[in-house]
């Protein structure tokens, strides 16, 4: 999909927080000086296009008392859908990437305890045959998500 | 922590925000409570950092940002938190973490996250990062993503 100038600017202003108002959208496209209905209609057709893979809340599981781990498995390429399937399975898995490694498959497990983590990556371990590695953060050096569009 | 109430606020938000142009008065009402409920609910949750914020995340394939590389660094432990802090502040860097290492598969402690327009854009971003980290930096590597396998964020498990 071809992206124009106004889908660019949409796309830098919406990786920043939206506002809780009753019309939230009326307000940013106040701000990109174009009208509700356009940025509505540009985020739909971006969303449908997953140029946008996802518009709404993130949450922290750690603030609600879950927590987050990074996870990484050495699959045989031969198994690799196989065991893709048994991991995406878990509702807990929230993304998972491809990498070019011996540690080949990459997913982040958020789950609504501590505990959870580890009753996950264990389970994916039996399922699967394979040792889970775990990489909580220690510590978060920024939080910049934004890329430039 | 979250109470009942939150949890269903969470519950029907996961999936996303409507793109219409009151999407809190379609959640409540589909929760049956009132819009400034809502909103004021959602505002405590933001309060207390459960709802980070409430935005866009784009897709870097779609946007030509097609190379994606995890670069990892094992970096002397008393000097990463002033390192991690350096790296985490440059422009093209968007995730920043030290992690524990796994040894003696992975002796990794520094994450970093760069993106490009393809392997070289990314490889001269590195470049930077391995000139800042000098002396300090014992071992290296950086992970490309091949494929998004999986990406839906949080969700709750409905509880029965």
């Amino acid at each position: 999909m071809n992206l124009d100038a106004t889908d660019r600017a949409i796309l830098n202003r919406m990786q920043d927080d939206l506002p809780l108002t009753t019309h939230p959208y009326a307000a940013i496209a106040a701000e990109l000086g174009i009208s509700e209905s356009e940025l509505l209609n540009r985020l739909t057709r971006m969303k449908d296009e997953r140029v946008i893979t996802r518009f709404g809340p993130f949450f922290d599981a750690a603030a609600m008392g879950g927590a987050f781990c990074l996870c990484a498995m050495a699959v045989p390429p031969g198994n690799f859908e196989t065991v893709l399937t048994k991991v995406n399975a878990h509702a807990e898995v929230a993304h998972n990437y491809e990498r070019t490694h011996r540690l080949n498959m990459w997913f982040v497990l958020a789950t609504e305890t501590p505990e959870g983590i580890e009753a996950t990556a264990d389970a994916i371990e039996r399922e699967t045959g394979i040792e889970v590695l775990r990489f909580p953060k220690l510590q978060e050096f920024f939080i910049g998500f934004r890329v430039a569009a | 922590m979250i109470d009942a109430k939150d949890r269903e606020i969470i519950e029907a938000l996961q999936g996303g925000l409507p793109l219409v142009p009151a999407p809190y008065a379609q959640i409540a009402a589909d929760l049956g409570i009132d819009e400034d409920a809502l909103l004021h609910r959602m505002s405590d949750l933001k309060s207390r950092g459960v709802i980070r914020r409430i935005a866009a995340a784009p897709n870097h394939y779609k946007l030509g940002m097609t190379s994606n590389g995890m670069t990892v660094w094992d970096v002397e432990d008393d000097r990463v938190t002033e390192l991690g802090t350096q790296i985490g502040a440059l422009p093209f860097v968007t995730h920043c973490y030290e992690r524990p290492r796994a040894l003696p598969d992975w002796p990794y402690n520094l994450f970093a996250m760069v993106h490009g327009a393809d392997r070289n854009e990314v490889e001269e971003k590195r470049a930077e990062i391995t000139a800042i980290l000098g002396d300090a930096c014992r071992a290296k590597d950086i992970l490309y993503s091949t494929r998004i396998l999986k990406k839906t964020g949080l969700r709750l498990k409905t509880k029965g």
